[in-house]
């Protein structure tokens, strides 16, 4: 499907998402997650600061139980467009939004805020621990919506298992989140994300304060939770895109270029301006 | 940790070991069936090669260049890994020529048992022993990651290219005091032509393995030798 988007052509993929070629769990001879129904529906949205159009008649459709990277030089408005996802443009004086979020069919702008922000979860850069223990971290979300008591430690563990950090931190749930690494700070703020059950996991640059081991963990983290969870990364390391996505989209000065398959994106893209971005002809 | 791309690595040698299952199958039909001097079972061996096998390896041939790509492309694999991907994606070029060579013999077979009174050159079964396992041997190399087998194969090639020789000129001699046998000495030097190439692509095999566990690349040392 080709689709007009203002002063950039979008290339959707016309193959349904299930393409056998198109999955690493596929190509890994494993089964794929049964959905690849389009879980988040972006229309024509716009993001201004003030006159200053940041975002550009973006639309996508995020697909259930996959990953998504948005890739593109600085400033080209992909970490704009992930924040409007759940609505943090908001704070932002003179900000605004035009066009249509749809989350399982429903308005997001519509949505009332802490329900979308509980359904649609966001990791950001930095780690951001809060002053509190480990365990209290991960609790504050889950405290906000009533858990406590052995539900609410075993709601704890849950995340923590599922953010790959149980096992080095078990022993120490009540000490200061402050004595751990960046990346196990930041697989925190992954496991205090996930302990509201969100839908949806958004992540802005997750891995960019990290070395090496830690972003490789991180990214084992996002392969293993798109079983159960709809992700969309922002990373300007155009490798974790390749590495960690089954689709990506390229941004350019506001305007999403080209959205497709990850492989069909890094392997033969459509479009010349991607093809020059991904070969670091330009950007 | 295991990384999810170990995953896909260990994918992509399953394919590869695949197709060398399916291509010494076609290497072992397409012989025995001229060994047998039985003409029905030698079509049914060819038909399975030529209808079956050959398509198959096709098809993963092309599979294996797919996921190789992707795993270039999309995982940046380096050092060891990258020399596993590169050596995967020779591997299977070399296995596809070993079996369209014995699509080749499978047919010179045909054509030498549709003769009233076939002759059987006798060294050409020994040849193919030692082809079949070179061929074996070379997979295994791949599989086990064994530097040494791998080395062991490259000697081997040696020989055959002597048993091609004899053959040659037994065939010579043959056809100059009777000439009628002139149709089944060519298909007889046709096949044995094909079996010296499939050893040809297991030494290729060898040299992949030695590179990808080594990271040595030892191509053409031995015909820069032969030829000095």
């Amino acid at each position: 499907m080709v689709v007009h988007t203002g002063d950039h052509q979008m290339i959707m993929s016309a193959r349904p998402a299930l393409d056998s070629r198109a999955t690493p769990e596929i190509l890994a001879g494993k089964p794929t997650a049964p959905s690849a129904v389009v879980k988040l529906a972006v229309n024509k949205l716009s993001c201004f600061y003030g006159t200053n159009k940041a975002v550009r008649d973006v639309s996508i459709g995020i697909h259930e139980y996959r990953t998504t990277a948005l890739i593109g030089p600085s400033g080209c408005g992909k970490s704009t467009f992930l924040r409007a996802l759940n609505r943090m443009n908001e704070v932002v004086p003179g900000a605004r939004v035009e066009g249509e979020m749809l989350l399982d069919g429903q308005d997001m702008l519509q949505m009332e805020l802490t329900n979308l922000r509980r359904r649609v979860g966001m990791v950001f850069q930095k780690a951001n621990p809060f002053p509190k223990s480990i365990f209290d971290n991960v609790a504050y979300g889950l405290r906000l919506h009533g858990g406590k008591g052995s539900h609410l430690a075993s709601a704890v563990e849950q995340s923590l298992q599922r953010a790959a950090l149980w096992d080095e931190v078990k022993d120490k749930l009540h000490r200061s989140a402050f004595e751990l690494s960046g990346g196990q700070q930041q697989r925190l703020s992954i496991a205090r994300a996930l302990a509201v059950s969100p839908e949806v996991l958004l992540l802005d640059e997750p891995c960019s304060a990290l070395d090496p081991i830690s972003t490789a963990r991180i990214e084992e983290l996002l392969y293993d939770l798109k079983n159960t969870c709809t992700l969309v990364i922002v990373t300007h390391n155009m490798q974790q895109a390749a590495r960690a996505s089954d689709y990506t989209g390229y941004f350019l000065m506001g305007s999403l270029v080209e959205f497709d398959e990850t492989r069909k994106m890094f392997e033969n893209p459509s479009r010349q301006e991607t093809e020059d971005y991904i070969t670091g002809r330009f950007g | 940790m295991r990384r999810h791309f170990e995953i896909e690595l260990e994918a992509l040698q399953g394919r590869v070991l695949e197709m060398g299952g399916l291509v010494q199958r076609a290497i072992h039909l397409s012989v025995e069936s001229l060994q047998g001097r039985n003409i029905g079972a030698a079509a049914e061996a060819t038909d399975e090669v030529i209808e079956r096998i050959e398509p198959s390896v096709n098809e993963l041939h092309r599979e294996i260049d797919q996921r190789a790509i992707d795993l270039l492309a999309l995982q940046q694999v380096m050092a060891v890994d990258l020399r596993f991907v590169t050596a995967a994606t020779r591997i299977g070029s070399d296995l596809e020529r070993m079996s369209d060579r014995s699509v080749n013999i499978a047919r010179r077979s045909i054509s030498i048992l549709t003769n009233p009174n076939p002759k059987l050159v006798i060294q050409i079964p020994r040849m193919a022993e030692t082809v079949e396992a070179m061929v074996r041997d070379s997979l295994a190399a791949f599989g086990s990651r064994d530097e040494d087998l791998a080395r062991s194969i490259l000697d081997r090639d040696q020989e055959v290219d002597e048993y091609r020789d004899v053959v040659f000129q037994e065939l010579v001699d043959e056809v100059t005091v009777e000439t009628r046998f002139i149709q089944q000495a060519l298909d007889f030097i046709l096949i044995s032509r094909n079996l010296e190439r499939i050893a040809d692509h297991a030494t290729n095999i060898a040299e992949s393995v030695v590179f990808m566990v080594a990271g040595e690349d030892i191509r053409h040392r031995y015909n820069t030798a032969a030829s000095s």
